[in-house]
């Protein structure tokens, strides 16, 4: 049944992609569409997507007659971190607004293009990089993002650069009138001992379906260092696929955190290859949700060469009916050896009808490295929550202080004072008013 | 201030409390002292309202209210306090910030304005003082990596700040080197007063040392066995626990 369900959606999503009229990039999109042609979408059976059978869901809720959606949004202030001081790049449906955007850093520090223009003047090194890390045939959604793209970012960081202001990144769709069907691409490519720090949101607005198929390359070079920061707020009609890779060279230092907050589905595959000797990757990630909200990281610590760290922590708090998936794989090959990998997946089911799927893979396959992974699920402890009460704090604020001070460890490795306060407060409202 | 008419209290199938009557007047301070398994620390649990513990029967009255239908927080805002035999470790939630929420959700029911920040650093010294305690240890997540000796001078502390009522200490000595105690029970001697009064649970007659009681109950079996002045304390310690059983068997 479902196979049928996968080759009809197919075939709308091929006859979609024969009437786009691209303007670029056609022979680079004609080969990722070959593959996905070849695969389709992830069927029910397919152990990658078996908590999120996001398949079914594309079938039920959206028609691939895929034309640009409009939008009346004038102004995005809403969506914007306070005070944070920042580049502002803004995409409305997948297409990118100048008039909404703001570049205020100088192009000596840092080249920032819409992806089709840098095809036009940066074509060698797109040549060089795009699709190159983030295959085709890594995931059906990277191959359908690599032939369906509507726009994008080229972020290009010239060496010994660092880039003082931070690059905001708004995706944001607005399904008032219609559904929306957005993908979107960056690529971004840090050169040797230079420094840049990312902060990508996601929001949306209407009662109409939103799906956003997302794929992203961060190339982090010798001695460099990358903050990146993803906060997914969507409503809840959206269904979101994010694929970030990232590749980093020798001596390179990476801070993630991924804060999932909202939306219908919300799947994130993130996978740091760590092609390079004496890197520290430091990656966390929280999701509060409530509602039927699904949120599910896939994530993938790649260490390929001797001599590195990586440290993930990945906690997850849900209420009413909905899901966690967490999928952590670890891989060490043979030659990196003096490893030094963690992980940790922590959860709390604040409500009795929320689930959690954790799931940690560790591949080992060099004898010389220092490993581990937990994971638990469980209730809020109620000895806890009675020491609060006891002291005469009411059981609702006791609940949310509680969880605060489990959720709020992830925050440890963000940098930026502006956005941390930002998150910060995000975090705690949101456990205070919808927990 | 605390009226405790024949109360009855099981957990789960067990029969703990059989019928208990206590009067506490204010200004008063009283021991309740037993074998293990008597039922002492049920006893305060109740008091507190833990919900583990079911009331069978009786009642207790606290200064004119019906302790038993209230919430844990509402017995804490209407000035009770229990300092835990075993105080929990939360991490993430420092003493300091805890305290400040404590205090400033029993000053709104008591319909009074929060305390700012200014007020409640200076509040804060000044009971830091009396427990002799530090700042660095209230700035960490609450009692985490705490030795015994620090977890029991900080519920004191907790005690300090929220200038309860009734207090009730559930086994404090427990745990506690000779200092540590003598440490605690200097604060608690400096918060008593003519209006609040103070439960102490202990098994042993050596906080009794530092913290004079006028009272001295004995529970075995879930009741009051024996009543009498600090005198009977010392009693207890010189003779055991076995005399008292022996007494309750006879009768």
């Amino acid at each position: 049944m479902s196979t049928t369900v996968t080759r009809d959606i197919k075939n709308e999503i091929a006859e979609a992609f024969h009437q786009s009229k691209f303007d670029v990039a056609n022979d680079h999109r004609k080969s990722a569409f070959a593959f996905f042609e070849k695969t389709g979408l992830p069927g029910t059976k397919q152990e990658e997507y078996r908590f999120t059978p996001i398949t079914k869901n594309l079938e039920k809720n959206f028609n691939w007659d895929i034309k640009a959606t409009t939008s009346s949004i004038n102004t995005i202030d809403e969506f914007l971190i306070p005070n944070l001081d920042a580049n502002i790049l803004v995409f409305v449906n997948g297409n990118y607004s100048a008039s909404l955007s703001k570049i205020i850093s100088p192009d000596t520090e840092v080249k920032i293009k819409t992806l089709s223009e840098a095809f036009k003047s940066d074509s060698a090194t797109i040549a060089i990089y795009l699709d190159k890390v983030l295959t085709p045939e890594s995931d059906p959604f990277a191959a359908m993002n690599a032939a369906f793209w509507q726009n994008g970012l080229f972020i290009h960081v010239p060496e010994n650069t660092n880039v003082s202001k931070p690059i905001f990144i708004l995706h944001f769709n607005d399904a008032g009138e219609n559904q929306v069907i957005s993908q979107t691409k960056i690529l971004g490519i840090l050169e040797k001992g230079s420094q840049l720090s990312v902060v990508e949101k996601f929001d949306s607005v209407g009662s109409n379906p939103v799906f956003h198929n997302f794929s992203e390359e961060w190339i982090v070079k010798e001695k460099s260092h990358l903050e990146y920061c993803k906060v997914q707020n969507d409503v809840g009609k959206s269904y979101q696929v994010a694929n970030t890779i990232i590749h980093q060279s020798d001596n390179s230092l990476l801070n993630t955190f991924t804060l999932t907050l909202n939306g219908q589905w919300v799947r994130n595959n993130l996978s740091i290859i760590i092609d390079g000797e004496h890197c520290e990757s430091h990656f966390y990630g929280l999701y509060l949700v409530n509602g039927n909200t699904l949120a599910d990281n896939h994530t993938v610590v790649d260490h390929q060469k001797p001599n590195s760290f990586s440290n993930e922590i990945y906690k997850g708090i849900m209420d009413g009916n909905s899901k966690g998936v967490f999928n952590g794989k670890i891989f060490v090959r043979p030659h990196a050896q003096k490893t030094n990998a963690f992980q940790s997946n922590r959860n709390i089911l604040v409500s009795e009808t929320s689930t959690v799927n954790t799931k940690p893979q560790l591949e080992i396959w060099a004898d010389d490295v220092k490993c581990s992974h937990g994971c638990t699920s469980g209730q809020l402890d109620e000895e806890a929550l009675f020491y609060l009460r006891s002291r005469g704090i009411s059981a609702t604020l006791a609940k949310a202080m509680l969880l605060y001070a489990f959720a709020s460890e992830v925050l440890a490795p963000i940098q930026n004072e502006t956005l941390k306060s930002y998150l910060d407060i995000l975090i705690a409202e949101r456990l205070h008013n919808n927990f | 201030m605390l009226t405790i008419k024949n109360l009855q209290a099981k957990v789960g199938e067990k029969q703990i409390l059989n019928g208990i009557d206590l009067n506490v007047k204010a200004g008063e301070v009283h021991a309740i002292m037993g074998p293990n398994g008597s039922g002492k620390s049920t006893l305060a649990s109740v008091l507190s309202g833990r919900e583990e513990y079911e009331v069978t029967g009786g009642e207790v009255e606290f200064l004119g209210k019906n302790l038993l239908e209230l919430e844990p927080e509402d017995r804490a805002r209407e000035g009770i306090f229990m300092a835990f035999q075993y105080p929990i470790e939360i991490p993430g939630v420092s003493t300091i910030n805890f305290m400040k929420t404590a205090l400033n959700e029993i000053r709104e029911y008591r319909g009074l304005q929060a305390l700012d920040a200014v007020s409640f650093l200076q509040l804060m010294k000044e009971k830091m003082k009396l427990v002799e305690i530090d700042q660095s240890l209230l700035s960490r997540s609450l009692n985490e990596g705490f030795s015994g000796g620090e977890k029991k001078r900080n519920e004191i502390f907790q005690m300090a700040m929220l200038e309860p009522k009734l207090s009730i200490l559930d086994e404090t000595d427990s745990g506690l080197d000779i200092d540590a105690l003598r440490i605690v029970a200097n604060g608690v001697n400096k918060l008593r007063n003519k209006n609040n009064a103070t439960i102490i649970v202990t098994h042993y007659q050596r906080l009794l040392d530092y913290i004079v009681p006028d009272y001295v109950h004995v529970l075995y079996k879930g009741k009051i066995v024996k009543s009498g002045g600090k005198e009977l304390a010392l009693e207890l310690e010189a003779k055991g626990y076995d005399w008292i059983k022996n007494e309750v068997a006879v009768a």
